[in-house]
């Protein structure tokens, strides 16, 4: 079986959307961001490659650092997957708010 | 009126076999939890737009259980069944959910509708969704992406057709 390289695959992990928030706004150096986990450095490394795999991280270098720097765009896949699923709903509830408008209305009929 | 502001939240955590939708209602949570309870109400607001439902069985009390289908424009029967394991007014309904159309039965979930007091006379609605796989779970969010493409596609031939 192929491993599975998406954005699917990429925050299917805490530890890698934990990742991908830190460095959301800003790149930062590997060492810097194995720092804010308590898991290992080489274990922080695998993660960034499979984000690097599936499109969300790129690595610059400056000097003799590397910098992890997030894409983003990749995570409209997501938006786009669940969308539908929450309009489906949304389209329900709106239905229901014409319900409960109707039996509040009901309900002041009565009283006057 | 039907109001904008409230907005449906869902979440769908990666890997997990969780669903998580929360909506606040511009009505008290009695009413909001009848609108749920009462068989007339029901019909009015559970389908979606272009089917009509049929309710086969409703029984809104611990214990009881209940079944109703969806019906297309070509007389199609989408069936569903559930039993109610905790219906406790006005707070909570605790429910199995089984979709009869799989190819396999079986694949239940467990569905915990809360219903929360909201200053100003409205309601939040808390439903939280168990499933038995993850692919259970995605299998339906993927179920409604399918009925929202539908949709696009209809609106695409009304388009088409002006």
């Amino acid at each position: 079986m192929q491993t599975r390289r998406d954005v699917f695959q990429a925050i299917s992990d805490p530890t890698r959307r934990d990742i991908i928030n830190l460095i959301a706004f800003q790149s930062m150096n590997l060492n810097s961001i194995a720092e804010n986990f308590d898991v290992s450095r080489p274990a922080i490394s695998q993660h960034i490659k499979i984000l690097i795999e599936c499109g969300l991280v790129t690595i610059k270098k400056q000097g003799r650092e590397r910098f992890a720097e997030a894409t983003l765009k990749p995570l409209h896949a997501i938006t786009d997957w669940i969308e539908p699923f929450r309009r489906h709903l949304d389209e329900r509830y709106s239905a229901l708010d014409e319900v409960l408008e109707e039996l509040k209305t009901k309900k002041k009929k009565r009283r006057h | 009126m039907a109001q904008k502001n409230n907005k449906t939240q869902l979440t769908v955590e990666p890997g997990k076999q969780e669903l998580i939708v929360v909506r606040e209602f511009d009505a008290p949570r009695e009413l909001v939890f009848k609108a749920f309870t009462d068989k007339k109400l029901v019909a009015k607001w559970l389908s979606p737009k272009k089917l009509k439902i049929k309710i086969h069985k409703f029984e809104p009390r611990t214990g009881g259980s209940w079944h109703y289908s969806h019906i297309d424009e070509n007389g199609n029967e989408y069936s569903f069944h559930g039993v109610n394991h905790d219906v406790t007014a006005p707070e909570r309904i605790i429910q199995t959910f089984e979709f009869d159309g799989l190819p396999e039965k079986g694949h239940v979930t467990l569905e915990t509708s809360r219903f929360e007091e909201l200053p100003g006379n409205r309601t939040r609605l808390v439903n939280l969704t168990v499933f038995q796989t993850v692919a259970d779970r995605d299998g339906m969010v993927a179920a409604g992406m399918e009925g929202g493409m539908n949709e696009a596609y209809d609106q695409l031939d009304a388009l088409l057709a002006s």
